[in-house]
């Protein structure tokens, strides 16, 4: 089934007109020695049935995290997505779209970005957001390269307690232009060292990355960091937790410079973590230096309201190896299932999902507490918290299972100082109290064998 | 125009979405809690559902017509795709479940590397690359950290021709090297002797799109690869225009040493107005350790991730990539199987060669001859009647139609790059060739139609100077910010 719709009658008549008589004589300027000789070794077709099959068996050799008492977070979390969303995202007015070039045509796609860099903005507090990046950590790699571009400093500082699959891909996207990243390590209480902070400050630094919450899920004291960065001459790069911003004062509130984080909270499957939604706001004097799309409402020749693409002279298909960035397609369709998501709660069914997601945590936490569990830093937390599992965090996580349990990410190999039992344990609005009581019993030693 | 969502839900009610709390909410004790609203919508669902369904209405979409943008394959997106896409056994997985959780979405991955590793010649695939221009990135730190590893880290330069799409020269420049462009020469193909008089000690990566943007086949090719390696460099293939190639050249084999493809172009998902894509990069044997991690490895039947991979480029993403858009691609290759991915490129090379040839009469054609899956049409002949390529683009849209792919590349001038791809069978391309006819006849006898398009459309041709002078980039009742120069 190759969805090709021409008859054999209509390709020789269009070889005839376009003046041969076989297809091979169309691959005349290919040299007949670099032609594939035979045909791909990738099975015969498949009729759709087959497809489905195929494809319902391999989804059925998984067992989903939606489907459990998911604990997992570090940055992709188990939330309940409203119907609307899937049924926004379905209509192939918006998914079988291209880039909005033709602008005339392309109103739908143009003003549904409008209107998520508008939500986007509002959360954050910021000037303006750009119309999508990939993910948190390519956003925040590029508000690292937007930040040194912008003070022409090659050295930025980052938090230790931030995750190591997003410091790797930092270096990836650091190495190219030399630029020095340093990390600001944490105190005994988890979050930035404020002290050694002020140190390192001591040399320059085109920025300071504020995670907040950091990875450990604790609430930084973004109003003393913004400020040492400041004084200090760098700009302030916030790596934000959206649905967090519902509850807690928000990036712009604190002079933050740029602003990104992870969208995938707004509604999007977890997916094996892809695609996401990398989001990115900032202060209006930076946005010629920001990467990506942005689109700006202007009139029509007749004076109608209309939306375009604008300062396309930052990007790649104006601008080339000046540009502020490679970045071309972006998460156009995520933005807008994030838009649907936030539009469909609304102001106060987002504040409830924020609200539930806090208490649950601090109410496990509080269970977990009186079960005797290691907790090393506190209650100052969002929604994750770090807990020490007896006997180490792997087999935790392996004995949790047997219960239909996701208990956590196991957080020793990338943080040794944490010790092997270190967990970091996310709860979101979904999880319920028999989930949280599954999870305490474990600790407990009431889970018993599988 | 529309009203925004934020007029629209102001005073709205929204629904009940997650069930009361059955724990106890107490004092969060946030030392510095939000004070105010945040400005998000109060909107009933009813009017939130006609929000995006007006806004549904304004798009032009593939579901709708043909939509010939060179260089972007936008080609039909099967729906049995989403349906597998939407399984709860895809959807649902967290990346940091275990991997016995799993097994089904790394065969997947696993069987889709080496799928891509057969259609292109390679002999190792990372998907990790969430979009093409991701996939050049990544590219080229892998040449770069090749180099390096050979104490070549001295090579800086990067040969990009003259007709690249600007992704490849920006990708270039974050990855620490300069690109050095190449002219092409009279039949808009790489000359050789150009080639080896650029090529030297300071040439890391020649980056070129095969077929390039033209819609050619570099009749050179093996000429240039050659050149190449014997300069001690790379050559690296940006796959944007694999959906003439499947079956036919497999780039691997003629020597080309790393690659992208493009999910969202050659294996039909779909592009959802700017993304998500999809960029898995390919690489040959001496290359494979540098991929990023974690690779999915297969020991004893069970599926397995590797992390520790001594040489590799480290991240790109987090994860593994845009997963989701990858259950999409498998069915699509599974659905076709080898013959049908041949049967794709064959039907694309026609199309677009009887097409060229349908225009012909009416527009300039810079380079004619055979092209393989697109080629590039000029609207210079339309301007002495004041015509502009941008004027024929726009009376397209009032035709129904969407406009191909305007002034690029660069080097043709008022170019309209054309490809049709496989999925639309002949009357579609008769028609579309019927109005470009139509268009160039009204450009001859009544220009100002041009001029005056699109009048059809749900706006009007929009001021972009205003934008970019005082952009609006959010909803604050039509105030806009002021850029300084």
């Amino acid at each position: 089934m190759s969805y090709v719709q021409n008859t054999d009658s209509d390709r020789l008549e269009m070889l005839m007109e376009t003046g041969v008589s076989s297809f091979e004589e169309l691959l005349e300027p290919i040299d007949e020695r670099l032609r594939v000789d035979g045909i791909l070794d990738i099975g015969p077709a498949m009729s759709e049935s087959e497809v489905a099959s195929r494809l319902g068996a391999l989804a059925a050799a998984n067992s989903p995290a939606s489907e459990m008492a998911s604990f997992l977070g570090g940055g992709i979390y188990d939330r309940y997505i409203p119907a609307t969303v899937r049924y926004v995202l379905s209509r192939s007015e918006f998914y079988t779209s291209y880039t909005p070039y033709q602008a005339e045509v392309s109103q739908g796609t143009l003003q549904a970005v409008f209107e998520y860099q508008t939500m986007i903005a509002r959360l954050t507090a910021m000037d303006a957001a750009n119309a999508s990046m990939y993910d948190a950590s390519t956003a925040l790699a590029e508000a690292m390269l937007m930040a040194s571009g912008i003070k022409r400093v090659g050295r930025i500082i980052i938090p230790a307690a931030l995750s190591r699959r997003v410091r790797a891909v930092l270096d990836s996207y650091a190495a190219g232009k030399d630029i020095v990243i340093d990390e600001a390590p944490f105190s005994s209480d988890g979050t930035v060292d404020k002290g050694k902070l002020e140190e390192m400050l001591a040399e320059k630094a085109a920025a300071v990355v504020l995670a907040q919450p950091n990875y450990f899920g604790l609430i930084e004291d973004a109003r003393m960091v913004s400020e040492m960065a400041h004084g200090a001459g760098a700009l302030l790069i916030v790596l934000a937790d959206p649905v967090s911003l519902a509850l807690i004062e928000p990036p712009g509130a604190y002079d933050a410079d740029i602003v990104v984080g992870e969208g995938q909270s707004l509604g999007i499957a977890q997916s094996f973590g892809g695609p996401l939604l990398g989001f990115l706001a900032a202060k209006t004097p930076y946005l010629r230096k920001c990467p990506g799309r942005l689109i700006s409402a202007t009139v029509d020749v007749d004076g109608r309201r209309g939306y375009t693409m604008t300062l396309q002279t930052r990007e790649q298909h104006i601008r080339r190896e000046k540009a502020t960035s490679n970045i071309c397609t972006n998460e156009g369709l995520v933005a807008l299932a994030a838009s649907v998501y936030l539009a469909t709660l609304g102001e106060d069914g987002f504040r409830e999902v924020a609200v539930q997601s806090a208490s649950k945590a601090r109410t496990l936490y509080r269970m977990l507490k009186d079960a005797g569990a290691g907790l090393p830093f506190g209650e100052n937390f969002f929604q994750e918290f770090v807990m020490t599992a007896p006997g180490g965090a792997d087999a935790f996580v392996s004995k949790a299972r047997k219960r239909g349990v996701l208990a956590g990410i196991p957080l020793g190999k990338d943080f040794p100082s944490l010790g092997d039992g270190a967990l970091l344990v996310a709860v979101t609005e979904k999880r319920t109290m028999r989930d949280l009581e599954l999870f305490r019993d474990l600790v407990a030693g009431k889970g018993g064998a599988a | 125009m529309s009203t925004t969502i934020f007029e629209k839900g102001s005073n709205g009610r929204s629904g009940s979405f997650i069930p009361a709390s059955d724990c106890p909410v107490g004092d969060l004790g946030f030392a510095h809690p939000r004070n105010g609203e945040i400005g998000l919508p109060r909107i009933g669902e009813q009017d939130l559902i006609r929000h995006y369904v007006e806004l549904a209405s304004k798009n032009y979409h593939i579901d709708k017509g043909m939509y010939p943008l060179g260089s972007c394959t936008m080609k039909y997106n099967p729906v049995i795709n989403e349906e597998v896409a939407r399984l709860s056994g895809f959807a649902g997985l967290h990346p940091l479940q275990s991997e016995d959780d799993v097994q089904g979405a790394l065969e997947l991955i696993w069987e889709l590397e080496s799928d891509l590793c057969e259609i292109c010649g390679m002999s190792a695939f990372s998907l990790q690359p969430v979009a093409g221009a991701h996939g050049e990135l990544t590219g080229m730190m892998i040449a770069r950290d090749w180099l390096r590893g050979r104490g070549e880290g001295g090579r800086k330069t990067v040969l990009v021709p003259d007709s690249a799409h600007g992704t490849n020269p920006a990708s270039v420049v974050i990855c620490g090297f300069t690109p050095r462009t190449i002219a092409s020469n009279e039949a808009g193909l790489i000359d050789p002797e150009v080639l080896a008089r650029e090529a030297g000690d300071d040439t890391a990566v020649l980056m070129l799109t095969l077929p390039n943007t033209l819609g050619l086949f570099e009749r050179d090719i093996e000429k240039v690869i050659r050149i190449v390696h014997d300069a001690g460099a790379l050559v690296y293939m940006d796959g944007a225009n694999m959906n003439a190639l499947m079956g036919i050249v497999r780039p691997g084999a003629i020597g080309v040493d790393i690659m992208h493809v493009n999910l969202h172009k050659t294996f039909s998902t779909p592009h959802g107005g700017g993304g998500p894509g999809s960029g898995p990069v390919g690489v040959r044997e001496h290359l494979a350790h540098l991929l990023p991690v974690p690779r999915v490895a297969k020991e004893k039947g069970r599926f397995t991730l590797r992390e520790d991979i001594e040489g590799s480029i480290g991240r790109v993403h987090p994860w593994f990539g845009n997963f989701n858009v990858f259950v999409k691609a498998y069915a699509y290759i599974k659905a076709l199987g080898g013959e049908g991915l041949r049967e794709v490129s064959e039907n694309a090379i026609i199309n677009a060669n009887y097409l060229m040839k349908k225009i012909a009469p009416h527009y300039d054609i810079k380079y004619p001859g055979r092209c393989m899956h697109e080629f590039v049409a000029s609207g210079r002949n339309l301007k002495q009647y004041g015509v502009k390529t941008v004027d024929v683009a726009k009376r397209l849209l009032d035709y129904g139609l969407h406009a191909p792919t305007v002034y690029f590349p660069l080097i043709v001038e008022e170019a309209l790059m054309i490809e049709p791809v496989e999925t639309e069978k002949k009357e579609a391309l008769d028609h579309f060739a019927e109005v470009m006819a139509r268009i160039a006849k009204e450009a001859e006898e009544d220009p100002d139609i041009l001029h005056e398009a699109p009048v059809t459309t749900p706006v009007r041709r929009l001021d972009e100077a205003a934008a970019a002078r005082c952009p609006e980039l959010t909803w604050s009742g039509g105030e806009c910010q002021p850029m300084e120069e």
